[in-house]
């Protein structure tokens, strides 16, 4: 038999399983894929360099962009990063914020993983159902920063507003009677906090609708049953974190084991898988908004019984407040200096790491005591698995690829930075 | 608790280590190591082989550039009797091929983690005055430093001794330069454009000027 029958083909970056703008180089034999040679970078922006020109606060935004479907969770880690070089503490109630809108990102990044991930296999259906629960969330989002995706909520110091005592509400125009409006609007009378206790009633219902689309489901166990395994030890060696570590069998969780903020004090629970396949990690990811809900039902009891200051009153760290700087001269320069040059950060170096959905995202700076990071440099989930794809697709079938690209939870803003 | 996991750690390197030229500092609960970078390889061996320490997991590997350390755009001290010198550029330099970098100028920085004690550690190395910058890969002891140190060479062109598929990860096809470098203008070299008349893609030197936004000031505190 001749050897010479391989193909190389080219797969993306165009193409709509490739979850963005990745290149696979891929050798195949016949349908079986032999080596796979991802080329990534089409999306690369240069995030690091540009957060290097420009003082610290302008970036927080830049950190939104760069995983685009759980940005309060990047923000988090820039933050934290600025936060410990200064050695500045956050009022509590900020914290119970930041976690709480964490645990919404990590449900909004899991819906739409799932969602994608299911249309990619052939699950249509799912893909709606996901994006019907994003769409509160999404409201939740800006219902608090005023924007749906991209927040640039969180701030050194705290979070940028409370949390509003309104949440906003559909209005009857021609498209839409009023009957259907207050329908609209049965959860959105009282204030932000209500709306997303209703969510987070509902929600776990609407996580059994899924279940019964897709974990007993035949098709879904014959795509994902047993592809791209990883074995424990191997992803340690690779670098796994996150749900990817987890669906081997590793218990490693930082909210649990270097637990920030106020994680220490919630109560939830970390699921693990045990062959480390496709179909374990699926099963994990759809525990953990389980997990997850809880964690916003127990921040929403504590958040209802403890008003209180949600960003520190240094106002070389956050703006002062505008009716006191309407006649007070000291606080119209604190304004002045903190909007045109910001604030500079001790000379120190520090990483940062938090749980985000994908994995470990942590942020490293480098300060030389100047209003802008010296050299930031961003930690992703993404790049590190991604960089594993040749091992868990060799041998298998080209369909299997796009399972376990799906898997994997790529997102190339955080990829390519 | 968390110190005392630390002061741990910091025996258990005295004890490894000793026989290493090392300097440790701390900075909160960041425990670095800076580290001659002929030592680097065998030193992370024994980070990771040792059963005491067992940091099995490479988090991440990127380098630094200290070519403006310290230098701000903005006088801060005596500005007043020379004027300001507010979204000046500084004058850009070309770097030479042949330049013998600083001492100081390239670090790597290594991040480990350790699964199964639950610590970390930041190891750091300068690659010297030497043009490339070479230091050697780690790519044997983790997998993950593959794309780590691809990205390194990509940014910093930093090469490493002994990577298997040293290329460009990030930048597009056939960049040139080495983009995170502080002499590289953040407005880049070359743009792209279409020419009507050839009817094709094209570059060109960059039409746009490179001007700071914010001078970068470094204000020391007053108690200090």
């Amino acid at each position: 038999m001749a050897d010479s029958n391989n193909l190389t083909l080219n797969f993306g970056p165009q193409h709509p399983a490739a979850h963005g703008v990745l290149r696979l180089i891929m050798e195949m034999d016949g349908e079986v894929v032999h080596r796979v040679d991802p080329h990534v970078g089409l999306l690369h922006r240069g995030t690091e360099k540009l957060a290097e020109t420009k003082p610290f606060n302008h970036s927080i935004g830049y950190m939104d962009r760069l995983d685009y479907v759980s940005m309060m969770c990047n923000e988090h880690a820039y933050v934290l990063a600025i936060e410990k070089l200064l050695e500045v503490e956050p009022p509590i109630r900020s914290q119970y914020i930041r976690v709480m809108f964490d645990e919404i990102t990590r449900i909004l990044n899991h819906l739409l993983w799932l969602g994608c991930h299911g249309l990619d296999i052939g699950a249509m259906a799912l893909f709606l159902y996901c994006f019907r629960e994003r769409e509160d969330l999404i409201d939740c989002y800006e219902a608090v920063s005023g924007s749906r995706m991209h927040a640039t909520y969180y701030r050194p110091g705290g979070v940028y507003r409370d949390l509003p005592e309104e949440m906003p509400k559909y209005t009857a125009n021609r498209f839409i009677s009023k009957s259907k409006v207050k329908k609209l609007n049965y959860n959105r009378e009282g204030s932000l906090l209500d709306f997303i206790e209703d969510f987070t009633e509902r929600f776990p219902s609407k996580i059994d609708e899924y279940e019964t689309l897709l974990t007993d489901n035949r098709i879904w166990k014959q795509r994902t049953v047993n592809i791209g395994v990883v074995e424990p030890e191997r992803a340690i060696e690779l670098g796994f974190t996150g749900p990817m570590l987890r669906g081997s069998g590793v218990e490693w969780d930082l909210r649990r084991k270097e637990p920030y903020e106020v994680y220490d004090l919630l109560d939830f629970k970390i699921p693990i898988g045990l062959n480390g396949d496709c179909y374990d990690r699926y099963l994990i990811r759809v525990e953990e908004m389980r997990q997850s809900n809880l964690i916003i039902q127990q921040c929403i009891a504590w958040l209802n019984k403890n008003p209180g200051p949600v960003i520190i009153e240094d106002n070389k760290l956050a703006p002062p407040k505008r009716k006191i700087m309407k006649h007070d001269m000291e606080s119209l320069i604190y304004h002045f200096k903190l909007f045109s040059e910001g604030y500079s950060v001790p000379e120190g170096e520090i990483y940062c790491p938090i749980e985000g959905p994908k994995g470990e995202f942590g942020v490293y700076i480098v300060s030389d005591g100047a209003n802008k990071p010296y050299r930031l440099k961003i930690r992703t989930p993404s790049f590190v698995h991604l960089a594993a794809i040749n091992e868990m697709v060799k041998g298998h079938m080209l369909a299997d690829v796009v399972s376990v690209i799906g898997t994997l939870d790529l997102v190339f803003g955080e990829l390519d930075r | 608790m968390a110190n005392k996991k630390y002061e741990q750690l910091n025996d258990l390197i005295n004890q490894h280590l000793e026989s290493f030229e090392i300097v440790k500092t701390k900075h909160n609960t960041n425990f670095t190591l800076e580290l001659k970078k002929e030592d680097l390889v065998a030193i992370c061996s024994l980070l990771k082989e040792t059963k005491a320490l067992n940091f099995s997991m490479l988090i991440d590997l990127c380098g630094v550039d200290y070519l403006h350390y310290g230098i701000d755009d903005w006088e801060t001290t005596n500005a007043t009797a020379s004027g300001f010198s507010r979204a000046v550029q500084k004058n850009t330099i070309i770097p030479d091929p042949d330049e013998e970098y600083q001492e100081k100028r390239f670090a790597i920085i290594y991040h480990l983690l350790s699964i199964e004690k639950n610590w970390r550690i930041r190891l750091k190395t300068f690659t010297g005055n030497e043009n490339p910058p070479t230091v050697q890969s780690v790519t044997s002891i983790w997998g993950s430093a593959e794309w780590f140190e691809r990205e390194a060479f990509d940014l910093f062109g930093i090469y490493f001794d002994g990577h298997p598929d040293l290329r460009r990860i990030l930048t597009d096809y056939g960049f040139i330069g080495h983009p995170f470098r502080k002499d590289f203008p953040l407005t880049g070299n070359l743009e792209v454009f279409h020419d009507e008349a050839e009817e094709k893609v094209k570059y060109r030197p960059v039409s746009i000027t490179n001007r700071p936004g914010v001078p970068k000031v470094i204000r020391k505190k007053k108690n200090s």
